[in-house]
């Protein structure tokens, strides 16, 4: 059963350049729509941040955009948030239509339901860290005593407590970026931004700051759109991803159908240097049973889920005689053995086939 | 300089099909404006055409009398229905005079009920005392104990030297249009920062604002509030505010991109991103914007002081008058000595570290007093100094016995440079007048204006395309057809021979400050001084010296000009990539070969830039030399401001401007130009 959509776009377009107006206008504006090839936007002399996207991003789940830099995935975000106006296409947000927005009623959005974390963490630099987490309230309207408490929830939330009355230029980036994640959860938005919050920070820091995200993900049961162009850090956070390359989403799917079945020579040079048993499941290792019921439970040594990652039940399969049963909803649907295991963990592919590289 | 530009590699030269190009160009049309100028008379004569030499009367364009007319009309008739234009100057005018009354009193005049004799004061004005205890005060907090000792210092000076009244007035007049000016700057900054449209309307008059000579908006604003300090705080808020504008939408356009965007993801209205978001953001750069109007308002206070502000700059202007050597330099020391305190204050302040956590948290436990231990201080000194100088008048005011005077020391020093030194220096003066002064102007004022016409659009069409061409032709021709071709030659003449010997200084010394760092500390040291001192400050050494004439505004001129060359070429030298001063040192350059080869062509945009700069403040610094008798364009300003000439003023103004806006296009082209060969810019 899945989960209802709360964010979509449907062929967003953002092109820069000179006559922008002159393409709109060749096409309806009531269409929203454009049907445009690379060359013909060159030759337009334009250029496609953002060509074509279609996003469908469902309720408590985390939608990693992905994608070197230049590929459009800031511009994406922002379409997606309306930062930028797209040139064409549509935006649609619990069902409601983003773009057509008036601004009042996309103030009171934003207010309510929305919260964006920056790369640069765009902190206020004349607040404290208090006054900063409970500026989106302070925005609001709300009275002093009770942003101001909120704000405090939040900063012990983030594991910053104790510094509320500190400035931003007296903490580390990494704390910095634990105030950005603070302010933008302060106001409890449903819909979270996340644009490359880790990029600015040191690797260490930056692996601490993804557990961190992790533990609160666990808490808040967020809608999460983050951006990032590591692709070690969307495979570990993502339910799916999104991958774009030249403005163009090339491929969205959940981490380990990238790694199966990359749609493009582009997608799989990414998956290539991923180590296969952190992304793959007990599902798409095993060998299904042609018979329902599985093997019998006597042959078996034991049973794992369908869902579990490889690298979590590797140890115990690889020191078993015999196989393991895959079970999905108390139903085994098939069986995994020692040599699957060992075929993820030394990189060939489930088939057997060496996987090249 | 010629070659800049001037290269075969332009694309719309060569489409033109013009095959003399470059240098020999250049020569040719030198060559011929050489011959028409020399011989131009004799060939009108010949011809009986003087019009080739004097622009004929009968074709002049009737601005003059134009502009006297509606300047006229509008205070005379003018009305908006509900009120008449001169009610409406008259509201101005009471509203800017309120304060400044105020203050006024509080820090000179004491607060007085009634009028004339009937006249009786209800409470004295700031002691001395309290007035330096004030600046002391702001000077700790602002930075240190040694900023408060020197701006103290200074104020010091000025109470015992004898000049602390004028100074007090100078001061009441900064302190007013200061903050109209800032908060003028910043409303209408922020208005070009949002409104696109409304920042293209308000460019080009900022642009004119800043090249305009000041004199020239003396001129209509004395006639439109009569003279009196108002008229002069009107001048130095027009004159000060238009970089306060360009600061503020720069620092607004400097707010990072996700800052702005974080506002509008919380959901900021547009009140609410300005005033919340991003004017804090943009705090610091603000300030730079604050120094800046601090500093042209003392400047313009200074040069106001002649239509009525009064003053340190009122002193000066008597003592010139006078001929009272020893009083104008004093009053010059201390306007140099205000300059200096106002400018490290506001420095600091624009560069002070906010308090860290610990230091607000500390400051908030403690009590009221402890809290504002400066303002609880400064207070107190003003209560018990005001209450004991209503006993003692020492405390008061600075007892007149007590003042010192240097003024026969200055007077009895320059009277000794002057005898003992007068044939060196009358060496020096007859050298540059027969070789160089002379000569230019002779040359300049010679030509032909139909050829003068001529040659400028051709220069603007060959750097900066047709568009240049037409804006330079047409430039050129409104000063010709207002009948003011001859003072505009003089005026470029000595412009232009105060902007080559500005360069051959500044650009050498630019280079070395570059290359040598304690060099570079003592030249930034003064020519960091010289950048603080109000314009008016450079007559006075000169005309001392040298007494007045065109040598002596050149050398006003060179003086005050000199900054920017030397920054230019420092910063351009310093700004070269060093993998190319490697590559140059790898391949065996000798340091002049380095010099020669590497660092000059490549730091030319940069040196270009800076010329730009030091033509324009030559400008302006060459309309106040008009007070030591040039006969310029700036002596036209002066004369229209003593006439109170409105139409006269305006045009000889706008001719300067004209002139500025002329050279300043070429010249950005041909940096352009030369930051393009050098594939610095695409």
């Amino acid at each position: 059963m899945e989960k209802p959509v709360k964010l979509a776009c449907r062929s967003v377009w953002k092109l820069y350049g000179p006559d922008v107006k002159n393409v709109m206008t060749q096409k309806s504006h009531s269409e929203r729509h454009l049907e445009l090839s690379g060359e013909q936007i060159r030759a337009a002399g334009l250029i496609g941040a953002v060509r074509a996207a279609n996003v469908e991003i469902r309720e408590g789940g985390i939608f990693v955009i992905m994608g070197l830099s230049g590929s459009g995935k800031s511009t994406l975000v922002r379409c997606l948030s309306r930062l930028i106006e797209p040139t064409a296409g549509e935006v649609l947000f619990e069902g409601r239509d983003l773009l057509s927005m008036p601004e009042r009623e996309l103030i009171e959005v934003r207010r309510r339901k929305m919260g964006m974390v920056f790369q640069q963490f765009a902190l206020l630099p004349h607040l404290t860290v208090l006054q900063n987490v409970a500026f989106p309230l302070e925005v609001q309207g709300a009275g002093r005593a009770e942003r101001e408490a909120r704000a405090r929830e939040v900063i012990e939330l983030v594991g910053l407590k104790g510094r509320e009355s500190y400035f931003p230029r007296e903490l580390s980036g990494g704390q910095q970026q634990r105030v950005g994640i603070a302010r933008s959860l302060a106001v409890e938005p449903d819909l979270w931004f996340l644009d490359e919050p880790f990029s600015a920070l040191d690797p260490l820091i930056r692996r601490e700051m993804q557990d961190e995200f992790l533990r609160l993900q666990s808490m808040l049961h967020k809608t999460i759109v983050f951006i990032t162009h590591d692709f070690d850090e969307a495979i570990r956070l993502a339910d799916r991803i999104a991958i774009m390359q030249d403005g163009e989403i090339i491929q969205t799917a959940t981490p380990e159908e990238l790694v199966l079945n990359p749609a493009t020579d582009y997608v799989a040079e990414f998956t290539r240097h991923i180590p296969r048993a952190k992304i793959l499941t007990a599902r798409s290792v095993m060998t299904p049973s042609v018979m329902a019921g599985g093997p019998a439970p006597n042959v078996c040594a034991g049973e794992v889920e369908a869902s579990d990652r490889i690298e979590a039940i590797a140890e115990k399969i690889e020191a078993a005689n015999a196989p393991f049963r895959v079970m999905e909803a108390g139903e085994a649907i098939g069986s995994i053995d020692r040599q699957a295991v060992i075929d993820v963990l030394v990189g060939r592919d489930p088939v057997g086939r060496e996987v090249s590289g | 300089m010629s070659q800049v530009g001037a290269g075969e590699h332009s694309p719309e030269v060569r489409s033109a099909g013009i095959s003399l190009t470059g240098a020999p160009l250049w020569l040719g049309l030198f060559a011929m404006t050489w011959i028409f100028s020399s011989y131009g008379r004799d060939f009108s004569k010949a011809l009986d055409a003087r019009w080739i030499m004097k622009y004929p009367a009968g074709w002049r364009l009737p601005f003059k009398r134009d502009i006297s007319d509606a300047m006229k009309w509008l205070v005379e008739d003018a009305s908006f229905g509900l009120f008449t234009f001169k009610e409406f100057t008259r509201g101005i005018a009471w509203l800017i005079e309120l304060p400044y009354d105020f203050v006024r009193a509080a820090v000179i005049d004491g607060f007085v009920v009634g009028v004339g004799s009937e006249a009786s004061q209800i409470a004295p004005s700031l002691s001395w005392i309290a007035i330096i205890a004030v600046v002391v005060a702001i000077g700790r907090v602002a930075k240190d104990w040694r900023l408060a000792a020197l701006v103290g210092g200074c104020f010091l000076y000025l109470a015992v030297f004898g000049q602390w009244d004028s100074a007090m007035v100078t001061l009441a007049s900064v302190l007013i249009s200061v903050p109209i000016g800032v908060a003028g700057g910043l409303l209408l900054g922020i208005g070009a920062y949002r409104w696109p449209l409304f920042d293209r309307i308000l460019r080009p008059i900022l642009d004119l604002m800043q090249t305009v000579p000041v004199f020239a908006y003396l001129v209509p604003i004395l006639f439109l509030f009569g003279f009196g300090p108002v008229s002069a705080l009107v001048a130095t808020i027009i004159y000060a505010m238009p970089p306060m504008v360009r600061v503020t939408t720069l620092a607004l356009q400097g707010v990072p991109t996700e800052i702005r965007e974080f506002g509008a993801m919380v959901g900021c209205t547009r009140r609410q991103m300005m005033w919340k978001v991003l004017v804090p953001a943009a705090a610091p750069s603000l300030m730079v914007g604050v120094n800046q109007v601090i500093m042209l308002s003392l400047n313009m206070v200074i040069i106001a002081s002649m239509i009525g502000a009064g003053g340190l700059g009122f002193e000066v202007l008597s003592s010139l008058r006078r001929l009272d050597i020893g009083a104008g330099l004093e009053a010059g020391i201390a306007i140099v000595v205000m300059a200096i305190a106002l400018d490290r204050l506001s420095q600091a302040f624009a560069v002070r570290p906010t308090p860290t956590h610990d230091e607000i948290e500390s400051l908030q436990k403690a009590g009221l007093v402890k809290r504002h231990p400066w303002s609880s201080t400064v207070l107190a000194v003003a209560l018990v100094t005001g209450l004991v100088g209503l006993m003692l008048p020492a405390a008061q005011s600075y007892p007149a016995s007590l003042t010192l005077t240097t003024g026969p020391f200055w007077a009895d020093l320059v009277e000794f440079i002057n005898v003992n030194f007068f044939d060196q220096f009358e060496a020096a003066k007859t050298f540059m007048l027969t070789y160089l002064l002379l000569p230019v102007k002779r040359f300049l004022l010679g030509i032909p204006w139909p050829w003068g016409v001529a040659i400028i659009t051709l220069a603007g069409w060959r750097f900066g395309g047709w568009r240049l061409a037409l804006l330079a032709g047409g430039l050129t021709l409104f000063i010709a057809a207002n009948g003011l071709w001859g003072k505009a030659m003089t005026t470029v003449y000595l412009c232009g021979v105060s902007v080559l010997l500005a360069s051959l200084i500044g650009i050498p010394l630019g280079v070395l400050s570059a290359e040598n760092e304690r060099a570079n500390r003592i030249v930034s040291a003064v020519i960091d001084t010289l950048q603080t001192l109000p314009s008016f400050v450079y007559l006075i050494p000169v005309v001392m010296l040298f007494r007045v004439g065109d040598f002596s505004a050149m050398i006003a001129v060179v003086l005050y000009a000199l900054a920017p060359a030397v920054r230019y070429a420092a910063h351009g030298i310093r700004g070269i990539e060093p993998q190319l001063i490697e590559a140059g040192i790898v391949s065996g350059c000798t340091r002049w070969q380095l010099l020669r080869k590497i660092k000059l062509p490549l730091a030319l945009p940069e040196i270009l830039l800076g010329l730009n700069q030091t033509i324009m403040l030559a400008l302006s610094m060459l309309v106040i030399t008009a007070l030591v008798g040039t006969r310029d364009l700036g002596q036209e300003v002066y004369i229209a401001l003593t006439k109170a000439d409105s139409g006269r003023g305006i045009i000889a103004g706008l001719s300067v401007a004209a002139i500025a806006i002329i050279l300043d296009r070429i010249l950005a082209a041909s940096a352009r130009n030369a930051r393009a060969r050098l594939g610095l810019e695409t």
